[in-house]
């Protein structure tokens, strides 16, 4: 994990390295100039020597300049460095999800790719800077401080040296049983949130149950739970500062009073115990600051491993090396395919497929949820690989194509598709970049998409809101429809792609298709009969194998599942009012 | 829901999603004050413990910083130059400064442990002040503000609001009565010195107001970026499927390394002015430290028979100047988070602020009995239920029984004043009768069914049920009295059977399985792995849609509400499970008042009357066969289907 993340750094090593430079020089600064104000007090002052004070002051003040540089160029290498990085360990994702197969995309959800790509990486970049500018800082600032204490005076620096072993245990310690504790606030306080959540999105189903009091009483009962096990775990952590605070006290008591002894003993100058007080602070002070580290990075790591899956993670659909580069006709065959999506389960989705379609034909497909039907076309753009046979678009296997010259040719309007936000010219142009508006207003209209286009204020021009959410569906179904079509594929697959469009407009499409695209090989997945019966040959999907694959009459003659659809829907039963033009 | 999609889509609300800059908080101290009320209202006490217990670590502190004074100057200075050793002294003096010391170990332990309950304690009850206020907000609100937005006061203003009570509040208070004691010392010991630090405080401050202002509004940039991001990674990663089928990957990388390098620039804009902070204010300190041992090293050597300004008096000042700035640069430190958890309070207390839904019902809805002929107010549960009417004017209580008659009269209604949505709405619904409502989407369908249980109000003309005006009878009585499935099915954490007993609490498990048989989803609860017991997490997200329907019905029907509304769902499940559902509908339906959004023609058939509707206007209305001889707009829509379909 590690050294995939590290590899990111890239253009930004440079800085990378500079930072903890320019820290160890601020630090040196920090350390020197308590040693430079004790020889003030001593040969300045009580050698009334204002020329030394003078000379040594200013020598201070160069120092202390050059400990600003110093820190500047912390602070900006620092952020160059972490805010690069950051950059950089965001495109590595997103570039390598953009290689991802269909499956690859499955085995991440949504909301986790976000959160890879955004708090994850910011909690890395918040992690790097402050190693970078403090995992060299704190250690060094102790060590120089204690080094500097040491040439003071050993003895009593010998009393820093227990304070410091005496903290780290104890430090370690309490951060060892807080993290735990933190870890199961933090997982229950998600569980709290997440049921906010669901009370703001169901809020009609509890005002309409008038369940406000209960739903009052459900959280006040969580928010209580959670304030219990926060109180707990932060009783863990209310030590820390007491017991810090406490022996920088007792630092100072004890160095006062050896010090004092050594002074009359004429072993120690005054100057010199203001400095090893003053090394008090930076001793203990960097001691907390390493614990910080140590638990920021042991946070920061979750990140680091979720971000490091996702850049690890390997395409798993390639091109072929000298791949077909182009596709010769719209004809598609099925050969013995079997297909899982989990390679090593079981029981496959798609059993055993036979099938060979005629360039030109006008397929539809049909059966009920869970019997593959989607399954079966996103094989034919090598969306996913076989299992075991072969698919073949014009002749060839289309693990033999080059896949973008494939999918350019098998055009799929999936079943879960959105709208980009961007006009609707735009959202048309993933079809061709270089459809002109005279093209796009004709796949509109193939598509039954111009009528309500035209209708809005900016027309082709109006902007799509992210999701598609100012459309309602059957407008953004007849959208996504005319943006496959500029394509101009050999094969346009329409996977249930007219369900909140009304049938009569859903008739016009077909019939469009029919007329303007004769050539197109199409399939079409449908709920309704209707969708399906003008088709020259339908096939019957049932649990992952074909039942049936021929002519409307035939079917409702020959086949008992296709013919138990057909008579619940000329029941009466699943005409649309929904959308009428 | 259709309608409530349009109006959260429109314009105003998705622009103050997440990703516009942070507003400016308008009035920091009033809102400063307002959390202030809010910890002390509770937490008077303990507030009160952790000023004295701030007020005592820092006077140990700083007796603590004066004792390197006397040390020097009161006990070693008179020893070397005496030559005694007696140690006497010297212990009884660290004696009393360890007592002073542990009075400030133990204060500092008080301190923070108080601030636990105090901190946690306001939290939890602004969580729930938050919680129960938005569950009286009326629908209204939901649909004007984007979801995310409500969360993230949850999570996000919260935890930052939590930071400034436990952390940046005590600190700044630490740091005043620090800066003010510190003062107070500094001028005891040399005047002219104190005025040197104040010049260099006030370049640190200038310094700092700088770094801060430059940080911070590259901040505000970088939130915007962020935010721009963020947005775009969601749209890529929920369209990363279309993304592949259409080979666009190429553009997709190029637009987002765009967007990616803006944040990376104002990160590090941000970054670095904010790290800028530290090693200014600390090299101006140290340059200040420097001045002053100059000067007071002067001061010291020249006249130090004049001034009675020691050696050991400047050691102190020069330890003062020192624990001078940290607490400015400390303070410094803390403004960017303050002024951002001002900015997150604001948004809950506007939240607060919102009026809640109001009620002005006074008509009740209870269990009766006959008794004698009359209807009188039973205590148990009967089955049947009446209005329970009070009139004011003659003092007297009449009963009168829950019928399930709705009448709509002249009703016109805009989710705005300007803009209309439904007009003239005229309907009569008889105990028992099924009405459907048919049209396109955005006809008014669902915003009629939600006039009814007044999650909205009307604007003109009248809503009666059995003959009362609907504003007259309790929110939570009328809401109980009605029964809606709704079309997006929502489902809470829970098992199946808390789902269910979600209609009617204290049901029994009899009547769980009852209402679940009804609603035809008794069959697939057995089969779940742990049956009515099985946890359902994430809206039910483990279930099918048919399923999650399922329940949803069962859920009305344990309720037995004697009026129901139901929005008939469009999605496509496959039609084993649609019949399954339908049928649960049909059981359901049977012998209440029902209203229903239909996309069914069986449903629309059965109906005993059938209301079209086209852009807010009731068009036709009447039975099936009576709109079916009208030959107009019903007819058309229903023999256009007939003939696709047959």
């Amino acid at each position: 994990m590690l050294k995939t993340l590290m590899a990111q750094i890239k253009e930004f090593k440079l800085p990378s390295i500079i930072t903890p430079i320019c820290m160890i020089g601020e630090v040196i600064c920090e350390m020197v100039i308590p040693v430079l104000m004790a020889g003030i007090v001593d040969k300045g002052i009580y050698g009334g020597d204002m020329g030394y004070i003078f000379r040594v002051g200013g020598m201070m003040v160069v120092i202390a300049v050059f400990g600003l540089f110093a820190g500047l160029g912390g602070a900006y290498f620092g952020s160059k460095a972490s805010t690069g990085f950051a950059r950089n360990l965001r495109k590595a994702m997103f570039d390598n999800i953009q290689t991802f197969s269909f499956s690859n995309i499955d085995k991440f959800s949504t909301s986790g790719l976000v959160t890879r790509l955004t708090t994850d990486v910011t909690n890395i970049q918040n992690a790097y800077m402050m190693i970078l500018r403090m995992a060299m800082r704190a250690p060094s600032s102790m060590i120089v401080a204690m080094i500097m204490s040491f040439i003071i005076s050993p003895r009593l620096a010998s009393i820093y040296f227990v304070a410091v072993i005496f903290l780290g245990i104890i430090i370690g310690f309490v951060m060892n049983r807080a993290t735990k504790y933190f870890k199961e606030v933090f997982e229950k306080y998600d569980l709290l949130n997440e049921s906010v959540q669901e009370n703001v999105s169901a809020i009609r189903v509890v005002k309409a149950y008038v369940r406000e009091d209960y739903e009052n009483d459900k959280f006040r009962k969580a928010a209580t739970n959670i304030y219990n096990m926060f109180v707990k775990a932060e009783m863990n952590i209310v030590y820390m500062s007491p017991v810090m605070t406490g022996t920088v006290y007792a630092c100072i008591l004890l160095i006062s009073w050896f010090g004092a002894h050594m002074i009359v003993a004429g072993d120690l100058s005054t100057g010199n115990l203001m400095s090893l007080l003053t090394y008090c602070m930076n001793i203990l002070m960097s001691l907390m600051m390493l614990a910080m580290i140590f638990v920021m990075i042991t946070m920061a790591s979750a990140s680091g491993k979720r971000i490091a899956e996702v850049i690890e993670e390997k395409a798993d659909l390639v091109n072929k090396e000298n791949p077909v580069m182009s596709v010769p006709d719209g004809s598609i065959s099925f050969d013995h395919v079997n297909f899982a999506y989990n390679r090593t389960s079981d029981e496959p989705v798609l059993k055993d497929i036979n099938l060979d379609i005629k360039s030109g034909e006008t397929i539809g497909i049909i059966g009920g949820t869970g019997s593959a039907k989607s399954s079966l076309v996103n094989l034919i753009s090598r969306l996913y690989d076989v299992t075991d046979g072969s698919v073949r678009v014009g002749g060839v296997d289309v693990r033999d194509y080059d896949m973008q010259i494939l999918r350019d040719q098998v055009s799929v309007v999936l079943q879960k598709n959105v709208l980009f936000s961007g006009t609707i010219l735009e959202n048309l142009r993933w079809g061709d970049p270089n459809a002109t508006d005279e093209e796009c207003r004709r796949a509109c209209k193939m598509a039954c998409a111009d009528e309500f286009i035209e209708r809005m204020p900016d027309g082709y021009d109006t902007f799509i809101e992210q999701g598609g959410s100012n459309v309602s569906g059957g407008q953004r179904q007849r959208l996504c429809i005319a943006r496959a079509l500029l394509k101009k594929p050999r094969i346009l697959i329409l996977d249930d792609s007219t369900s909140a469009v009304d049938t009569a407009t859903d008739a016009r499409i077909r019939r469009a298709f029919a007329e303007e695209i004769p050539g197109t090989t199409k399939l079409i997945i449908a709920q309704r009969i209707s969708s399906v019966q003008d088709c020259d040959r339908i096939i019957v999907m049932d649990d992952g194998q074909i039942s049936g694959f021929d002519t409307h009459e035939q079917l409702i003659k020959n086949n008992v599942v296709y013919r138990e659809v057909y008579e619940s829907q000329t029941g009466g039963a699943n005409a649309d009012f929904d959308k009428p033009q | 829901m259709a309608e409530a999609k349009v109006i959260q889509g429109g314009p105003g609300t998705r622009g103050q999603r997440r990703g516009m800059p942070r507003p400016k908080v308008e009035n920091p101290i009033g809102i400063l004050k307002r959390i202030m009320g809010y910890v002390f209202k509770y937490y008077s006490l303990h507030m009160v413990v952790v000023v004295i217990c701030i007020f005592l670590t820092v006077f140990s502190s700083v007796q603590g910083t004066l004792f390197t004074r006397t040390l020097i100057d009161s006990y070693i200075q008179p020893m070397v130059e005496s030559g005694s050793a007696d140690y006497g002294p010297l212990l009884a003096a660290i004696m009393r400064v360890a007592l002073f010391y542990l009075l400030g170990v133990a204060a500092t332990f008080v301190q923070q442990k108080v601030m636990i309950y105090l901190g946690q304690g306001t939290l939890k009850r602004l969580r729930e002040d938050m919680f129960e206020h938005m569950e009286s907000l009326p629908i209204r609100y939901f649909d004007t503000h984007a979801h995310g937005d409500i969360m993230s006061m949850y999570t996000n203003d919260i935890d930052t609001l939590r930071q400034m009570i436990s952390q940046s509040v005590p600190q700044m208070l630490s740091s005043a009565i620090t800066i003010v004691s510190v003062l107070a010392s500094m001028i005891v010991l040399s005047i002219p010195l104190t005025v040197l630090t104040l010049v260099m405080v006030a370049v640190m401050l200038f310094c700092s107001a700088q770094a801060t202002r430059m940080s911070g509004k590259n901040f505000v940039a970088q939130q915007k970026n962020l935010g721009d991001l963020n947005g775009y990674i969601e749209e890529m990663m929920t369209g990363q499927k279309v993304v592949k089928v259409f080979n666009h990957e190429q553009l997709a990388v190029e637009k987002f390394d765009k967007l990616n390098e803006e944040l990376c620039q104002s990160a590090f804009k941000a970054n670095a002015y904010s790290g800028a902070l530290g090693p200014i204010n600390s090299q101006l300190g140290n340059t200040s430290y420097v001045i002053c041992a100059m000067i007071g090293g002067a001061i010291a050597l020249s006249g130090s028979v004049g001034t009675g300004f020691t050696v050991g008096a400047l050691a102190s000042f020069l330890t003062f100047n020192k624990s001078f700035s940290m607490p400015i640069n400390q303070v410094s430190m803390q403004f960017n988070s303050i002024i951002m958890a001002l900015a997150g309070a604001d948004r809950i207390f506007r939240l607060l602020d919102e009026k809640p839904e109001t009620d002005e019902g006074y008509v009740m809805l209870v269990d009766s009995e006959k008794k004698d002929g009359e209807i009188v107010e039973a205590d148990h549960h009967t089955g049947h239920w009446a209005w329970k009417h009070y009139h004011k004017a003659s003092d007297t209580t009449t009963y009168q029984p829950m019928e399930g008659d709705v009448t709509f009269n002249g009703v016109d209604f805009g989710y705005t004043d300007e803009k209309m949505v439904l007009h003239d709405i005229v309907l009569h619904a008889k105990p028992g009768q099924k009405i459907a409502f048919v049209g396109s989407t955005g006809a008014g369908k669902t915003t009629i069914t939600n006039l009814i249980n007044r999650f909205y109000d009307i604007q003109d003309g009248k809503i009666r049920y059995d003959n009362i005006n609907i504003n007259k009878i309790k929110k939570k009585d009328l809401r109980r009295s009605l029964g809606i499935v709704l079309q997006d099915t929502h489902l809470f954490t829970g098992t199946v059977k808390d789902n269910i007993r979600y209609g009617k609490l204290d049901a029994t498990d009899e009547e769980i399985i009852a209402a679940a048989k009804l609603a035809n989803a008794h069959s697939f609860i057995k089969r779940l792995p742990e049956g009515y017991d099985t946890m359902l997490t994430g809206d039910g997200g483990n279930l099918s849609q048919g399923q999650r329907q399922l329940l949803a019905i069962a859920r009305a029907a344990i309720a037995d509400p004697p009026v129901l509304i139901l929005d008939e769902a469009t999605s496509s499940i496959d039609t084993r499970t649609e019949r399954i559902v339908q049928d649960g509908m049909d059981k359901l339906m049977s012998g209440r008042t029902t209203f229903v959004i239909a996309h069914r023609l069986s449903t629309v058939r059965n109906s005993d009357c059938i209301i079209v509707l086209e852009q807010g206007r009731i068009i036709e209305q009447g039975t099936h066969d009576e709109l079916i001889a009208r030959k107009q707009k019903y007819y058309q829509l229903y023999t256009g289907m007939q003939s696709e379909t047959a």
